[in-house]
């Protein structure tokens, strides 16, 4: 294989559940030597989430941790020991990158905070990944994605106006951070490669969030208007709706917004008498008539697949798409051309899916080179060849509980 | 120092690709934006400043193009493509969102820029790729979040399911392909290498799904969309079961979100939430709960309903920050439903100094906007300078740089090249 972009970096990797091991997971796929560390004694959440390897729990047999960690090794290790905290160091001194997503309390504690790991290491690029950021009255809240997509504005943004917020399925804010991170290590490895310099990355959910609400922001800076949520609405088009089709809770996104697809859309539709009413002659009446118009277009949808309605929009220019269920992703001959899904073998789960790259690079492709490590997957190659440590000390540190091997 | 120093980015992108240039840009990049003459139709789109439908007013422009530079430039003229060919022999980076092969057809696709540079980073950001079954397809916000498969998932199950009603589909697609370009930028500084970065707005929509995709690969179950209540679809005992999660509480003056989750995972903050309404005389019935023994996401309808009933009586009787606040103090994942202004008065934000106050000498105001979201100890990024008028630095770079005099300028504007 080709030399992968990052080949030679060096990761250690104490960051948990989604937005840090998202983001340590494209240094990974180019090339990095990322080491997960983590313990039996305070398990990555994800290792207790479904999707289960045949719906049964395990710390091995979750797809969802699998998912994050492509390319990585894993280590166990218990902090809240003495001798844990010291082969944390020597991690520290081993890596280019330390990665972390603890409270800023507790990395103090152990001493393996920023000021305590420059010390050891003085152009340490270490990356905190947290909810709101250190500092501040809320600096320590606790938490997930979707708290930071409901506080960041997205809760309120998603539904009807009519019905509590929806909130987006998931923990949204969670797959817009690790991006910035991404976007801002390697940015910083860079410039250490430059200037010789490390540096603290201190990274808030909250803030990266809201980068993709700046405009709704704005307009309350300098308007004072309040945005909510207006189910699928838009002020520029109409239609602008997911409609029923054939099938079982399938539907199918249609967005007009010009005259020309407006005409286009009535063509396909074979355009029947209703589309030639005065009620719906312009975008203005439209979106006056939008819910009766909505009704009518619903009817014709019904008769045919979310497929098939795309494509017959498409080949007449107007913008349309199945709203696409898992399977369907699957199955979207798309998503089969750009090899999204990647498939690993994974020790517990078998062979099974991941998630892969939104984009592509001509000359030096990212690779997901092995499945999410198992719990420990890889102590006895990582505490011998980075640490340097004989089978006894390794045997005698797995005794002691130090090198954690069970809950 | 900042992180991107000296680096030159041409953005080429037309409206939804913005995002990707912005980021270069508050990083320390010099991004010029080139504009097709009168004015990026970015321009046109609202919300506007005191609702002035004006190109220089728009708050998805001004949003969008801080810290960048501007010059109009017509690429379908001869001049201009010789032109933007002079630019790119000096830049690191071009970025464009043009449809699949239009830059081609102009003699100005990556080969041909290449050719010119072998340095330059190319970034593509299309619908869905480059090529592809899809490729010549259209797509809008609506319809990226649809085939993206996050909008399945989202929405009340009685109603058709929904986008967010602020677009986000182009902004996932430049920002992961601003992944890409760092990648490919790591990689050319140590090799003197340059390439293409092909992104898809589709596949990095289906980012955004979480466990979505592994759980139909791992169980053959598509997860149901939720409104204030999810569906987390699995498989147990080889049956599909569709689990309710409740993600949205009513209080007294708005919406939280708070879940409750079972396990190891859920018992602290559980056991911390029952003794605080306990202390009130709510949810006596929960007081030595063993939430250890429910599953990760509790799945038995009586239980979830005895969990829920005191739990929903506390939150109504409490204000949004009542409960914000307490849950703070007792480090209790409970999080407001928050709206715009809730968001500008947020005291975490105000103290992380996260709003920047912006110049607009034209209008002899500044404003608040949103700041960069990671503090950096080396490279701190300051208040973004506000997004340029339309051709603002035509002179500085047609002249300044490319040596161009008033008079050429004056037939390129005349030629409409400019």
């Amino acid at each position: 294989m080709d030399k992968q972009i990052f080949e030679g970096v060096k990761v250690a990797d104490f960051t948990w559940v989604g937005v840090g091991p998202i983001t340590t997971k494209n240094l990974a796929d180019h090339g990095a030597t990322v080491v997960r560390i983590e313990s039996h004694t305070h398990l990555d959440t994800l290792r207790v989430a479904p999707p289960f390897k045949d719906g049964v729990p395990g710390v091995d047999r979750s797809a969802f941790v699998a998912d994050y960690n492509s390319s990585k090794y894993g280590v166990s290790l218990d902090l809240n020991k003495p001798k844990g905290i010291e082969i944390a160091r020597r991690f520290v001194l081993w890596a280019d990158v330390v990665a972390e997503s603890f409270s800023p309390k507790a990395m103090v504690k152990w001493g393996l905070d920023y000021e305590s790991a420059r010390k050891i290491k003085p152009d340490i690029i270490y990356f905190s990944a947290s909810q709101q950021g250190h500092g501040g009255p809320h600096g320590g809240f606790i938490g997930f994605g979707m708290m930071m997509a409901s506080l960041a504005g997205f809760g309120h943004l998603t539904g009807w106006p009519d019905r509590l917020p929806a909130i987006p399925y998931g923990a949204y804010t969670d797959f817009i951070s690790p991006f910035y991170g991404s976007i801002a290590l390697v940015a910083a490895l860079d410039h250490r490669r430059k200037t010789g310099l490390g540096q603290h990355l201190d990274l808030s959910q909250l803030e990266c969030g809201i980068q993709f609400l700046a405009p709704v922001q704005l307009d309350y800076a300098v308007n004072g208007r309040e945005w909510c949520r207006v189910g699928n609405r838009d002020p520029s088009a109409a239609p602008h709706n997911a409609y029923p089709c054939k099938g079982n809770d399938a539907w199918c996104a249609i967005a007009v917004f010009t005259d020309e697809e407006w005409a286009a859309f009535c063509r396909v539709l074979g355009g029947p008498e209703w589309t030639r009413e005065e009620r719906f002659s312009t975008l203005r009446n439209r979106r006056r008539s939008e819910e009766e118009m909505d009704r009518l277009i619903g009817q014709w949808t019904l008769d045919y697949t979310p497929r098939e309605v795309m494509e017959m929009m498409q080949g007449a220019g107007v913008a349309s798409g199945v709203v696409q269920s898992a399977q369907d992703q699957f199955d979207d001959p798309q998503v089969r051309h750009r090899d999204f899904f990647q498939y690993l073998d994974h020790p517990v789960i078998g062979r099974h899916a991941y998630d892969g790259f939104s984009f592509e690079l001509s000359k030096t492709p990212g690779k997901l080179r092995s499945a999410g490590p198992c719990l420990g997957q890889h102590n006895e190659l990582v505490y011998k060849e980075i640490l340097g440590m004989t089978d006894d000390e390794i045997g005698d540190l797995m005794a002691e509980g130090v090198i954690t091997t069970e809950e | 120092m900042s992180l991107m120093g000296p680096h030159r980015v041409l953005d080429l992108t037309l409206e939804d690709g913005f995002l990707c240039g912005k980021i270069l840009a508050d990083m320390g990049c010099d991004v010029i934006k080139v504009e097709p003459p009168g004015g990026d139709p970015g321009r046109g789109r609202g919300p506007f400043y005191h609702d002035l439908p004006d190109p220089e007013m728009s708050l998805y422009w001004w949003a969008f193009n801080t810290n960048k530079r501007s010059i109009t430039l017509g690429l379908e003229t001869s001049d201009g493509r010789e032109i933007l060919r002079k630019l790119v022999s000096s830049a690191d980076f071009i970025i464009e969102s043009f449809a699949p092969g239009y830059l081609e057809g102009l003699g100005l696709g990556y080969q041909a820029l290449s050719a010119l540079n072998p340095r330059l980073i190319m970034t593509c950001i299309t619908p869905f790729g480059q090529t592809g079954p899809y490729a010549g397809y259209k797509a809008t916000d609506l319809t990226g979040m649809a085939m993206g498969g996050i909008m399945y998932a989202s929405g009340d199950e009685d109603r058709p399911p929904v986008r967010i009603s602020y677009p986000q589909a182009w902004s996932h697609a430049a920002l992961q392909a601003c992944v890409g370009t760092m990648n490919a930028h790591y990689h050319r500084e140590s090799t003197g290498e340059g390439q293409q970065v092909d992104a898809s707005m589709q596949l990095a929509v289906m980012w955004t799904q979480m466990n979505i995709t592994v759980t139909w690969d791992m169980n053959r179950v598509n997860t149901k969309r939720g409104g204030a209540v999810k569906t987390f679809s699995m498989r147990r005992d080889g049956q599909a079961v569709d689990i309710p999660v409740r993600y949205t509480w009513e209080c007294k003056d708005g919406y939280v979100n708070f879940v409750v989750l079972g396990h190891k995972t859920g018992a602290r903050v559980n056991r911390a939430l029952t003794e605080w309404m306990n202390g009130e005389g709510i949810g006596l019935e929960l007081k030595g709960f063993q939430w250890e023994k429910l599953g990760f996401f509790p799945d038995d309808p009586d239980t979830n309903a005895m969990i829920e009933k005191p739990i929903a009586e506390f939150f109504r009787r409490h204000t949004v920050l009542e409960l914000y606040r307490g849950a703070i103090e007792r480090r209790i994942w409970l999080a407001p439903i928050g709206t715009p202004s809730a968001t500008m008065e947020n005291e975490q934000l105000k103290a992380r100094d996260f709003w920047r106050e912006v110049e607009h000498p034209e209008l002899g105001e500044n404003i608040l906007y949103p700041g960069w979201p990671i503090k950096q100890s080396e490279s701190p990024v300051g208040p973004p300078r506000r997004a340029p008028r339309i051709g603002e630095h035509n002179e500085e770079i047609y002249m300044g740089e490319l040596g161009l005099n008033q008079v050429e300028l004056g037939m390129l504007r005349a030629a409409k090249v400019i």
